[in-house]
């Protein structure tokens, strides 16, 4: 049995999300320059970088949490239906943000599950109140999907009663109970105790098996050599080398690369 | 001192109380309430001119007292025509008073709910306002208990005041019986317990009320 059953429904080989010249600055401090993403049906990328890189705001943008200054998305299958086009050069609205939202679903480095809702609540509260789905529907889904991550008791627990790795765990559900066509993961386990890292992972690395398309921030290299297709590593703002996981992360070309991956073997 | 006018005495104050004083209290803090909703979303708002507005209400009544707010609205209005009765002029000085010091409290409440929840809400596909309401200020309420909690208390004491402009209330029977009588140390004092008692089932009443929101917090 599979985790979710979503992705088999979705047609294959096109591509989801075509992220062109994305440019950002924060006043005098430019965060992205010219930016290209790809990132196809089933495919999981891999973002990499040091802090202050500019992974985590490529992220947040393909969720419309940040507005690039500069740039186009483009989401669909390729086969016309389900396409959409933002060109944040132009004056983006409230509609294409919902719209990219639709599409994309992200889970948090800070796990931000509401306080005030028990697990459940959490998980049920987008596919009721914003997709306005039958609420016995939601509240099934939500069951099976805790179930398969290990967290079926915790149903009627509060965030603050679960551990960090139980947290982002129903973040995780909380994001696929939205049934997107994109996850986003931004530094899904770096604000866990280190023996929890694993559970983590192990949830994501059976999204990746099953098909789901994911784009992840992350500084666990061996997991993103596990789990992504491709790596990009970004520095300054900009995409320094991109490729197969295995070619970026075991012989990298760039020296900017070669540093960094060296760097974060040492650490552990 | 004569005990059986004392005794007697607690008859009209409480009288006055359960007629006055706490449907004055009641009425203003909730009209009061959202109007400092209204006024913290305007301070909160990118818009300069709802936010300037905002901030030039809440400074004009935290900087003004309030029974000079309460002598403009009854006694200064019918000179430019507006004659309104007493009550409907105390309900509406408390209500824009309470409105102003609330809104500092519910925009202080909005603002510790943490970044990351705003986002949450919108990744999941809310607009602002149903993350607003469906997000943020369930937890700013939680915040904003105590202090509010604590505007309430005032409001309870401050309708007192509203015996000056002819409210027949808690205190302006206990004047009344003192005037006729002579026992101003007792009536006034009788008049103090009736208002501390309110207070007091007040109090208890915010713990309840604190306890019931905690539950979702680690402790």
């Amino acid at each position: 049995m599979s985790l979710t059953n979503e992705p088999a429904r979705q047609p294959r080989v096109t591509s989801v999300l075509k992220a062109r010249g994305l440019a950002k600055a924060f006043g005098s401090n430019v965060v992205l320059r010219d930016i290209d993403i790809d990132i196809r049906r089933g495919q999981v990328v891999a973002l990499i970088g040091p802090s202050g890189s500019g992974k985590t705001t490529v992220l947040r943008s393909l969720n419309g949490l940040e507005i690039p200054d500069a740039g186009t998305v483009t989401f669909g299958s390729g086969d016309s239906s389900a396409e959409l086009a933002i060109d944040f050069g132009a004056k983006v609205g409230k509609r294409e943000v919902a719209a990219l939202r639709d599409r994309s679903a992200m889970v948090f480095q800070h796990y931000n599950l509401f306080p005030h809702m028990t697990v459940l609540k959490n998980i049920i509260e987008g596919p009721v109140q914003v997709q306005k789905r039958p609420r016995a529907e939601a509240i099934a889904e939500a069951e099976r999907l805790l179930e398969r991550v290990g967290l079926a008791d915790k149903r009627d627990a509060y965030p603050f009663e679960l551990s960090g790795g139980q947290q982002q765990r129903v973040g995780i559900v909380r994001a696929l109970a939205l049934k997107p066509q994109l996850l986003l993961f931004d530094e899904p386990t770096s604000a866990l105790d280190p023996e929890l890292v694993g559970d983590v992972l192990g949830v994501i690395k059976e999204l990746a098996e099953e098909g789901w398309t994911m784009v992840i921030v992350t500084h666990e290299l061996a997991f993103a050599q596990h789990v992504a297709d491709e790596v990009i590593f970004m520095d300054g703002g900009v995409v320094v080398e991109r490729g197969p996981a295995a070619e970026v992360l075991r012989a990298p070309r760039q020296e900017r690369t070669k540093l960094f991956v060296k760097r974060l073997q040492h650490d552990v | 001192m004569n005990w059986d006018l004392v005794w007697s005495s607690f008859g009209p104050l409480i009288t006055g109380a359960v007629t006055g004083t706490i449907p004055l209290t009641l009425a203003s803090f909730a009209f009061g309430l959202v109007l400092a909703l209204v006024v913290a979303l305007m301070r909160l708002s990118p818009n300069w001119l709802l936010s300037g507005l905002g901030r030039f209400y809440v400074s004009v009544i935290r900087g003004t007292p309030l029974l000079v707010q309460l002598f403009v609205i009854f006694f200064g209005l019918p000179s430019i025509g507006i004659r309104l009765d007493p009550w409907p002029s105390a309900i509406i000085a408390f209500s824009l008073n309470v409105g102003g010091y609330a809104a500092e409290i519910i925009r202080a409440a909005i603002l510790s709910v943490p970044k990351g929840q705003w986002e949450a809400g919108h990744t999941i596909g809310m607009s602002r306002p149903q993350a607003l309401v469906r997000i943020i200020l369930p937890q700013a309420a939680r915040v904003s208990v105590p202090p509010l909690s604590n505007t309430f208390i005032s409001l309870v004491k401050d309708t007192s005041l509203a015996s000056l402009i002819l409210v027949t209330e808690l205190f302006r029977n206990a004047q009344q019986i003192a005037a006729f009588s002579q026992e101003f140390m007792a009536l006034y004092l009788q008049a103090a317990l009736v208002y501390w008692v309110i207070c007091l089932v007040l109090s208890t009443a915010q713990s309840a009320v604190e306890k019931r929101l905690d539950r979702y917090v680690a402790h």
